[in-house]
């Protein structure tokens, strides 16, 4: 605990509010186009993006590292696109496939590294399972650069993606370039997933896209708010978990954070008005008291 | 035997065993589930731990392969709820059964032989080293593991084959028949589990969901039929395995990660070259087809026009491409392919259909 | 000048034909059925006029102009089931996009098409439903809202997919009715259609297909025992004559549709 000052904590926060606001917001349009294990391969893919983009650069540089994550993320994106465009291989195998693929081929190029003498490798491994308390004041820099150009874009884009997200045919009909827009929001998508790489790392990064939003659509009825929602849930969690792990013992960040948000999905799918399971239940109970009244 | 022999004998042995599982899921569309039950049979095995304080007791593995059916069931759970889609179901359940795991392990035993990085990746290199002795015979406990789950799901495909095709290919006709396909589902999901928890040990979660879906996914590119689609499978799982061994061993880097790679190598290998459902048979017959198919519009369209009063336009040879919206070298060509074959000849400035014009267009009607 | 011009279209899908060289035209103010047997392309008909689906000869014109430019004079009612219910948004909200076309890029939409909106909503009888959350609707008004969505594209030309899909009675002849005031003003529909029984009844143009066109005209003239034989094949049984505008259809014997008119027959 000691070894944190107030400045270090309050750069860990910052840093999980940011990730947690912009995957939670893109992850409401991953959940709704169903999209939420496309988020698991991609942020699976990401590793030996980061990992290529060090060996080319020797520089732990983050918003190049991002960059490199992004791509390969995109790239998995792609082929699976082309798999299953072209083949009679299913979404489900393909993403299964290019998952377990990047990540054993991003594990090769880490134990690679390890055989260099230099140190700057040694915290690549952090991205496995994310290691907050390592975030310091130019990772949040590139975390924003990358961020709110991102949630600007859903600002500006808001009613392309809603439209494209509900009723992509109609949107066509009224001229709207549904596939351009399909790739601009999976694209956002990766965005998100690599801002959270170095917290969540990229083992849980899926987390953080789908359980927010899938707690924030209990509560409400409206795609506003249920982003808006999201982006609660997420910074919430985020800074909850990084700080715990920040200041406990050696507890990974992305485990935390997950179980955090795990948390508030659960009250989410049990309490919510209307739609919770145990408010249903009681409204049955309910009903079953007063036929027909 | 050498180490190095028995370090890949014990990973072809996983990958035959992960394949026959695997190909069931890849054709159910259940892929993602091993993601799932990979990741949380640790926390079967975590928990097991603290019941037992014994990394060796035959419990961990029993509750590995429970807590996987039950991230199979509390999946159904969630979806079933209708307040979540099933995929977001998914991704819901696994990362926090598995971030329990991985919180319990860093925070309660990481002084035992359990940590994070070996629960992705394995320790395949170290297998070798932890043996026990079977009737007699000085095994790695990992290849004794591996070859009981490879027998166990020879055995069970052997004699539920029917039921699994049929549950497989027509799960409505499988109802019907009384096979109930809850139970070859949860059956098929203990196996995954079992596997899984068997192959977990030595080459981490990464490559079961390598290992079961990748070599399955290839073969489902190569044949049609169920027996031919499990043997390639068992084939490629095993040939991507020795790859991966090799390769690793030439770069030394990380075995199981290596063999992950080899697993997408063969995949590509089979996607780009596969000879019917391949990625260049498919786009040569393509290009084929296409000729063909504009060939039959174009007789469809001559055919359809000849004798109304707007023929003279439809059928003129040098306006027919602008009235199909064809490009004019597109068009040139179909009409020179379609009278070098015999189907059309010229009539002063008309297309007239021959007889084999006419029957393809009329065979092309009906179709 | 004709509402729509479709001239030797062929789509296929990967090399499968669906649709082989239609030819036909609908002139304005017409309330037109396109029908044939499931598989026909009647979907696909629709689908390659609004550009959704590249063909792979021939072309279809808006008002004698390609559907590009064209956007603005049409309005388009999927098929209920092409969309999640479940989606997080108002009825109100899912009319309004109706405005997206003509809100360009980057502008909200505002007052102007919420009241447009609410206009919509109260053609179809649902503007007391304008703030319920889509997924607690009837199929009848999921249907009113989709048209709904149609109309405050104040188009020239409608095209519509199975508007009467799974819908009650009540609804049904509502929906009939706003087609006929449609027409009355002058607008043009097109409506693909499943129930050979209703189709004298509502329509005045109709479109037979089954892959090739068989037969489009007025009902009066194209709705023949021939030419429903030649679309529907084997699988049609016929009445005597009724009415003088065609055949009376007994079944296509076909499980659903064929049950539907049996009761149709009883009830007569």
């Amino acid at each position: 605990m000691e070894l944190f000052t107030d400045y270090t904590l309050r750069t860990v926060a910052l840093g999980a509010a940011l990730l947690g606001v912009v995957s939670g917001v893109l992850g409401c349009f991953a959940v709704l186009r169903r999209q939420a294990l496309l988020g698991d391969a991609m942020s699976h893919a990401a590793l030996p993006g980061i990992a290529l983009a060090f060996m080319l650069t020797g520089r732990r540089e983050p918003l190049i590292l991002l960059v490199g994550a992004a791509l390969a993320a995109w790239l998995a994106a792609l082929l699976l696109l082309a798999i299953t465009r072209t083949t009679r291989v299913k979404e489900d195998s393909g993403l299964a496939l290019l998952l377990a693929v990047f990540f054993g081929f991003g594990l090769v190029l880490l134990s690679l590294l390890q055989q260099r003498p230099d140190a700057a490798q040694a915290g690549l491994k952090s991205f496995l399972f994310g290691q907050a308390a390592a975030l310091v004041e130019r990772d949040v820099v590139a975390m924003a650069a990358l961020g709110l150009p991102a949630l600007l874009c859903v600002a500006l884009l808001w009613k392309q993606f809603k439209l494209i997200s509900f009723d992509p045919e109609y949107a066509a009909s009224l001229g709207m370039p549904v596939g351009l827009l399909g790739v601009a929001l999976t694209t956002l998508i990766v965005v998100a997933i690599v801002i959270g790489l170095q917290t969540v790392g990229v083992v849980l990064m899926s987390a953080m896209l789908v359980a927010p939003a899938a707690a924030a659509r209990q509560w409400t009825d409206r795609l506003g708010v249920m982003v808006l929602l999201a982006a609660a849930f997420g910074a919430t969690s985020g800074v909850v978990g990084a700080l715990i792990s920040a200041t406990g013992r050696g507890l990974s960040t992305g485990p935390t954070i997950v179980l955090c948000m795990a948390v508030i999905t659960a009250v989410s799918l049990l309490f919510a008005p209307e739609r919770g399971i145990l408010w249903r239940r009681r409204r049955i109970a309910l009903s079953e008291r007063v036929p027909g009244a | 035997m050498s180490p190095q022999l028995e370090v890949q004998l014990i990973a072809v042995v996983i990958a035959a065993a992960c394949a026959i599982p695997g190909v069931f899921l890849v054709l159910r569309r259940m892929a993602m589930l091993s993601d799932a039950i990979s990741h949380t049979v640790l926390l079967g095995i975590v928990l097991g731990y603290f019941l037992t304080r014994d990394l060796a007791s035959p419990l961990l593995f029993v509750g590995a392969v429970a807590m996987g059916v039950a991230t199979v069931s509390l999946v159904e759970l969630v979806s079933r709820t209708g307040l979540v889609k099933e995929d977001a179901a998914i991704g819901l359940v696994f990362p926090a059964l598995f971030s329990v795991a991985v919180i319990l392990i860093s925070r309660f035993a990481s002084n035992v032989h359990l940590d994070t990085d070996s629960v992705l990746l394995g320790e395949l290199a170290l297998a070798p080293f932890d043996r026990l002795i079977l009737l007699g015979l000085d095994l790695p406990r990992a290849l004794v593991v591996g070859l009981g789950t490879l027998l166990l799901n020879l055995v069970l495909v052997l004699l539920f084959y029917k039921e699994l095709k049929l549950a497989t290919f027509d799960a409505a006709l499988a109802a019907a028949l009384g096979f109930a396909p809850a139970l070859v589902h949860y059956g098929l999901m203990t196996v995954v589990s079992i596997t899984a928890v068997g192959a977990f040990d030595a080459v981490g979660s990464i490559l079961v969901i390598a290992l079961m879906v990748g070599p399955p996914a290839a073969a489902y590119l190569l044949t049609d039929r169920l027996s031919r689609m499990l043997a390639l499978s068992v084939l490629i799982g095993a040939a991507s395995a020795l790859a991966g061994y090799w390769f690793a061993a030439w770069l030394d880097v990380a075995i199981a990660g290596s063999m992950a790679t080899m697993v997408g190598v063969a995949f590509l290998l089979v996607y780009l070259f596969a000879p019917e459902r391949g990625l260049i048979a498919t786009a040569a017959r393509r290009a084929r087809q296409r000729w063909l198919f504009a060939e039959q519009m174009l007789a469809l369209h001559l055919l359809n026009h000849a004798g109304t009063p707007e023929a003279a336009a439809e059928c003129a040879s040098d306006q027919v491409g602008e009235h199909l919206r064809w490009r004019p070298v597109f068009a040139a060509e179909v009409v020179r392919r379609a009278e070098q074959g015999g189907l059309v000849r010229r009539q002063g400035p008309m297309l007239a259909l021959t007889e084999r014009g006419r029957a393809l267009a009329q065979e092309a009607s009906l179709r | 000048m004709n509402a729509l011009d479709i001239t030797d279209l062929t789509v296929a899908y990967r090399d499968k034909p669906v649709l082989w060289d239609i030819d036909m035209s609908v002139p304005a103010g017409t309330l037109m059925a396109i029908v044939g047997p499931n598989g026909a392309g009647k979907t696909t008909l629709i689908k390659a006029t609004l550009g959704l689906v590249r063909p792979a000869a021939g072309q279809t014109l808006i008002f004698g102009r390609p559907y590009a430019e064209q956007r603005r004079l049409v309005g388009y009612v999927p098929q209920r089931g092409s969309v999640d219910w479940d989606f997080p948004t108002s009825v109100l909200d899912v009319v309004m996009m109706g405005r997206y076309g003509s809100l360009g890029w980057l502008r909200r939409p505002g007052q102007r098409e919420r009241a447009l909106a609410l206009e919509a909503l109260e053609k179809v009888r649902m503007a007391d439903f304008a703030s319920r959350q889509i997924s607690q609707l009837s199929g009848g008004q999921q249907q009113r809202v989709f048209l709904a969505r149609a109309l405050v594209q104040d188009a020239q030309i409608y095209f519509m997919d199975e508007p009467f899909q799974g819908v009650d009675a009540v609804t049904e002849r509502a929906i009939v009715a706003l087609l006929q005031d449609l027409r009355a003003s002058g607008k043009t529909v097109v409506v693909v259609h499943h129930d050979l029984q209703t189709v004298p009844e509502y329509f005045d143009w109709v479109t037979l297909i089954n892959v090739r066109r068989i037969a489009s005209g007025p009902v009066a003239e194209v709705f023949t025992e021939a030419n429903l034989r030649a679309t529907y094949g084997g699988r049609i049984a016929f009445l005597g004559h009724s009415e003088g505008t065609g055949d009376r259809v007994l079944g296509t014997g076909k499980r659903g549709l064929g049950t539907e008119y049996a009761e149709t027959a009883n009830a007569d």
